[in-house]
């Protein structure tokens, strides 16, 4: 049977915000987010962290219009989708958008829970997409952190040339903040994945 | 476990660095990608059924209204949501934006010396049916000029944002309209391998088209399908 060809991607532009980000951008009375930073809000269980950086184009100019998306399973390492059949009664949501337009130095963040491990074999992890006017399809990269023994052995990470595997790793600072940059480009270029 | 999901298509995909669209050369990653194997984590991804829609969501005449009806031709724009082989993927969400009749977006960014409407936000969403089928019903956008190079111009366009079923199928892209002349002038289009770039351009239906009231447009839109066998996670 001929398959059909997949729609192709374009890109985001530099107007996605009321679109897929309204509330964040201060058009809430014509639109409702469906998400945004605050991940964990309510009796949700899990330790409370946030996750913030900014995105450098190839000049290492800190870029204002990007989009990141997270999704991630909850402190038990339970997605809520029914592919995870753990993740059915769980009203952790697990999906987050922030804009890099709203912060005056170009931040996205994200105050959310720390992910359990995922199966046997995966540190916890935060799955990103990044999206950028300038970007003509979208970049996939995950977020590991820096306190976790389990990355040690991670299935993905030991995919990834040793020398490059810190680009995929937040970097606790203090209290609950953890730092993750994005290096679209350069020496430090993020490692981005076929997935 | 169930199978997983096919691969990007790159051959029918846009690159990262596309030089006439003068922003990617600076944005888009440069090193290989690294295959990843689907996971749980890619294999499972965000659900936002029909809760996540409300009121005149999916009706951008109706949703920016202050104290008139919103200006220029009205239309509606229509389709199923499929996968590679046809299946229609239900229950999934779909947002939209675009610029106004007169090819301005009320973003506080957006320069371009043309009208804004007070009636007309530009922002929308809806859910896919069990059959796959989207509907929305709006005003015709706009063209508008844009800095990449001299007397530059964006065709006609919606963006459109879809999640499909897993992390994976998630696809963000842009709907244009037959017969547009800037097309051949646009270099965000023209990126787009020419073997697929007809996939982006919506067809006129008068089956679509309301009488008396709103033309119609038909856009597919196929995701990625699945077959492939997934790594033990």
């Amino acid at each position: 049977m001929t398959k059909l060809r997949q729609t192709p991607s374009q890109t985001v532009g530099p107007y996605f915000a009321y679109g897929l980000s309204p509330e964040q951008y201060g058009y809430q009375q014509n639109l409702s987010s469906i998400a945004g930073s605050q991940m964990a809000e309510g009796d949700i269980e899990g330790e409370r962290i946030r996750v913030e950086g900014r995105v450098f184009d190839g000049n290492g100019a800190p870029i204002s219009d990007a989009l990141i998306e997270i999704w991630q399973a909850d402190s038990l390492g339970r997605y809520a989708h029914p592919a995870d059949p753990r993740g059915s009664n769980n009203t952790f949501k697990g999906f987050g958008r922030c804009g890099t337009g709203t912060d005056p130095q170009q931040r996205f963040w994200f105050d959310t829970i720390k992910p359990g491990k995922v199966g046997d074999d995966q540190a916890p992890h935060l799955n990103v997409i990044v999206t950028m006017r300038g970007m003509l399809l979208h970049a996939f990269t995950r977020i590991y952190f820096s306190d976790e023994p389990a990355n040690a052995t991670d299935s993905v990470l030991r995919l990834v040339p040793a020398e490059r595997r810190g680009t995929l790793i937040a970097t606790k600072q203090s209290g609950k903040v953890y730092r993750f940059d994005i290096h679209m480009q350069g020496e430090q270029e993020t490692v981005f994945f076929d997935a | 476990m169930t199978d997983a999901f096919n691969p990007r298509d790159w051959s029918g995909q846009p690159a990262y660095i596309a030089p006439d669209y003068k922003s990617t050369p600076l944005r888009g990653p440069t090193k290989p990608l690294i295959p990843l194997p689907q996971t749980l984590s890619e294999m499972t991804g965000p659900v936002y059924g029909q809760e996540s829609v409300t009121g005149n969501d999916a009706d951008l005449t109706l949703n920016g209204r202050r104290n008139g009806e919103p200006l220029g031709e009205r239309i509606i724009v229509a389709g199923r949501v499929l996968d590679e082989d046809g299946r229609p993927v239900p229950n999934t969400l779909l947002e939209i934006w675009q610029a106004n009749a007169a090819g301005r977006y009320i973003h506080q960014t957006d320069q371009h010396d043309a009208p804004i409407d007070p009636n007309f936000f530009g922002g929308g969403r809806c859910v896919t049916d069990a059959k796959g089928g989207y509907w929305f019903m709006t005003v015709k956008p706009g063209a508008y000029p844009w800095p990449n190079h001299h007397n530059a111009w964006r065709p006609n366009h919606i963006h459109f944002s879809l999640f499909g079923p897993s992390f994976v199928t998630r696809l963000v892209t842009q709907m244009y309209f037959p017969g547009d002349p800037l097309l051949d002038l646009d270099p965000i289009f023209l990126a787009t391998p020419e073997a697929t770039r007809n996939l982006l351009i919506a067809n006129f239906s008068l089956d679509v088209t309301e009488p008396n009231y709103a033309l119609g447009y038909v856009f597919d839109i196929v995701l990625r399908g699945r077959g492939a066998t997934p790594m033990e996670a």
